[in-house]
């Protein structure tokens, strides 16, 4: 190759680095600079500029946020409890159905959120019909739908680490005398931990972000911070929305970074 | 060797194992004997770490029995069996330090702090890794990892040790070490131990007794002298110090000939190989298909035209290796020859240039003829006995049969697996 073609190789390469660059960042930069307009309405270019609209979100969106920690955290919680097992017995044995457990466990992955919501509204609107329960517009209900968007990505993320990792520690364990059980306690749980830690945090993230779902699942008692926010949007169109959008983004982004010390995201999450 | 007060015999009955339709092991037999060091040794796929995981309750049989102290232990889990197992990879727990690697087993058995410690703190003395207990695995060598390995297995006084080709993943320097510390922690604490391997060497350094194994089916099993000298079939005898074998019909008793032209002398008179290998009574001048394996390094080279020569070739590769001298030889186009000899010192071979003729040599003692269904075919006369085995001679005249012993058609069965062990 003559260096004239390596260079415009160089350069194309790096402008397409920029693009992307680019792209990603300035949504961002942008929902950060309107954030800090001081306006009623968003007008461009604005008067003058505040951080008053960020102390203003827990005053608005307080109940809210409150409502969505509560759920990503149950979401966490239930997906692991069913993932982790899920990822281990799909793993380590092989039976009958079990690529079919495997492929419906991955299922929600492909259908549609609002579909999902959907369907989950009207099955959950006939249970409380025919049991007289109150699971529709109820925190439990949208936990349960939750569970179900969340745990395919710790299966996942569990079958990748378990993937990866030598069985014969298992066995090692098993002839030094631990009981099958106290082998995944003692062996093949510790070894998997940095896929539970990155499902957990998907889930969390998927939790906390869905709005398909909540849309047909909350109620004016149990509203999550996406469909909060899409209400604020019907009648105030002010800088308070991406003051959010920043506030979120921080957060979900110092959370990863925290657990990247941890755990090398990158080895796990391919 | 020495058997610790109370260590364990282990059976092995007719152990069978299918994977689909290839039978992996097949109606294995085997008993091993309190403090006994056995190899299974053979090439990939032969059924020895089947057995090995068989053994160690990974993989249950299809069909057989296993025994520790005469009772039948097929039917109990992995962690009720007793067994310590070092793995190829050694399976090191990578989340726990060396010491609690070593404690896991005894954690298992709820033996309590005090003694749990006393006990790694002996095993790492033992394996000398006193200096590593708070490491990681991932912090230590090959070598250092395989002791911690061999530790973990031993801390809990396993009724047997079960070894997983622990040497293949060392570099050959470290191997030698590493096979020599095992031999001696093995022997010194009388622990019943099985090992697999594919590799001679060493299994040869480790063994109390050998079982070769290939398809499945045990070949041979006894000491590794009995072994080398009395291969019962081809497969031992090239598996076993990498025998020449070569295919042909006995003539007379006393000549191989190839199936592409040359014969060969043999060394010493077969007129009981068609006998044996056909069970016809009037055998002894028939012409019998034959099998003959002769060592390299059992096989001198000299000029052509010697008397007392096996069978003569051509010289097609000269490699001088050091300590050891390797000529190729060709005898017909599908027959080639190895030829070994020391390199160097005062006995040191001489060289034959590629492209010219040599004859072949070798003394009775270090042929093994074998019979169309690959059973050892022995010599009219015994040429060498259990107890005293004459070393390699060249210079002694030819062997001529006493023509007053009868032919001597049992062969030595050493794959029956209840022959009492020679000591």
């Amino acid at each position: 190759m003559t260096d004239a073609l390596a260079r415009v190789e160089h350069t194309a390469v790096s402008l397409l680095v920029a693009l992307g660059v680019a792209l990603i960042g300035v949504p961002l930069l942008l929902t950060l600079y309107l954030s800090v307009f001081d306006e009623k309405l968003i007008l461009f270019p604005p008067h003058a500029y505040t951080l008053g609209w960020y102390p203003a979100i827990p005053v608005t969106f307080g109940a809210p946020i409150w409502t969505s920690l509560q759920l990503g955290i149950a979401a966490v919680i239930g997906s692991l409890l069913l993932g982790v097992p899920a990822g281990i017995g799909l793993s380590r044995h092989r039976f009958r159905g079990s690529r079919l457990i495997g492929t419906l466990l991955l299922a929600p992955l492909t259908v549609p959120g609002i579909a999902l919501g959907l369907a989950i509204y009207i099955v959950l609107v006939s249970i409380d019909e025919q049991t007289g329960t109150a699971l529709t517009g109820s925190l439990v209900g949208l936990v349960l739908g939750h569970i179900l968007i969340t745990t395919p990505w710790v299966v996942r993320l569990c079958l990748a680490s378990l993937a990866t990792t030598d069985r014969t520690a298992e066995e090692a364990a098993a002839s030094l005398g631990a009981h099958p059980l106290k082998v995944i306690w003692r062996v093949t749980l510790p070894a998997m931990r940095p896929g539970i830690i990155a499902g957990a945090l998907f889930a969390f993230v998927i939790s906390f972000e869905n709005l398909e779902l909540a849309l047909f699942l909350s109620s004016p008692g149990v509203t999550t911070l996406p469909v909060a926010v899409l209400q604020y949007l019907e009648y105030h169109i002010d800088p308070m929305v991406a003051a959010v959008a920043v506030a979120q983004t921080v957060g979900i982004a110092v959370l990863l970074l925290l657990l990247d010390r941890f755990v090398r995201l990158g080895r796990v999450v391919r | 060797m020495t058997a610790a007060p109370g260590a364990s015999s282990l059976s092995l009955d007719h152990l069978t194992r299918r994977f689909a339709t290839h039978t992996a092991v097949d109606e294995l037999s085997l008993e091993v004997s309190p403090g006994e060091m056995v190899v299974l040794l053979g090439p990939s796929g032969c059924g020895k770490t089947t057995t090995l995981r068989m053994i160690a309750g990974f993989i249950a049989p299809h069909a057989g029995d296993i025994r520790l102290d005469g009772s039948s232990i097929v039917a109990l889990p992995p962690h009720r069996r007793d067994m310590g197992i070092v793995f190829q990879s050694y399976a090191l727990f990578p989340h726990l330090s060396v010491a609690r690697n070593i404690a896991f087993g005894l954690e298992m058995r709820r033996a309590g702090t005090a003694a749990t410690n006393a006990r790694v703190t002996e095993m790492l003395r033992l394996v000398r890794l006193d200096a590593f207990a708070t490491r990681l695995p991932r912090h230590l060598s090959g070598g250092q990892q395989q002791r911690v390995a061999l530790a973990r297995a031993l801390a809990i006084h396993p009724r047997v040790l079960l070894l997983d080709e622990p040497l293949s993943n060392l570099d050959a320097a470290l191997r030698q070490d590493m096979a020599r510390e095992i031999r001696l922690l093995q022997r010194g604490r009388g622990i019943t131990t099985i090992m697999v391997t594919h590799d001679q060497t060493e299994a040869m350094a480790l063994a109390d007794r050998l079982v070769v194994m290939h398809d499945g089916k045990v070949q041979q099993i006894g000491p590794p002298e009995a072994l080398h000298l009395r291969p019962a079939n081809p497969f031992v005898a090239r598996f076993i110090g990498g025998s020449n074998v070569v295919q042909g019909r006995i003539d007379a008793g006393t000549r191989l000939v190839l199936a592409d032209g040359p014969a060969l002398a043999l060394a010493a008179a077969y007129h009981g190989a068609g006998h044996c290998a056909t069970g016809h009574v009037a055998a002894s001048h028939a012409i019998a298909a034959a099998t003959l394996a002769v060592r390299p390094d059992s096989i001198r080279l000299a000029e052509p035209g010697r008397r007392e020569a096996r069978t003569e070739g051509t010289v097609e590769l000269c490699t001088w290796l050091g300590a050891t001298l390797e000529h190729v030889v060709r005898l017909s186009p599908g027959v080639a020859i190895l030829a070994r000899g020391p390199g160097l010192g005062p006995d040191a071979a001489p060289r034959h240039a590629a492209g010219t003729r040599v004859s072949l040599h070798w003394s009775a003692s270090d042929e093994f003829l074998f019979d169309a269904g690959d059973r050892p075919v022995a010599a009219d006369a015994p040429h060498f006995t259990a107890a005293h085995v004459p070393p390699p001679d060249f210079t002694s005249p030819p062997f001529t049969p006493p023509s007053c012993t009868p032919p001597n058609c049992t062969p030595p069965n050493y794959t029956r697996p209840t022959s009492p062990r020679p000591t």
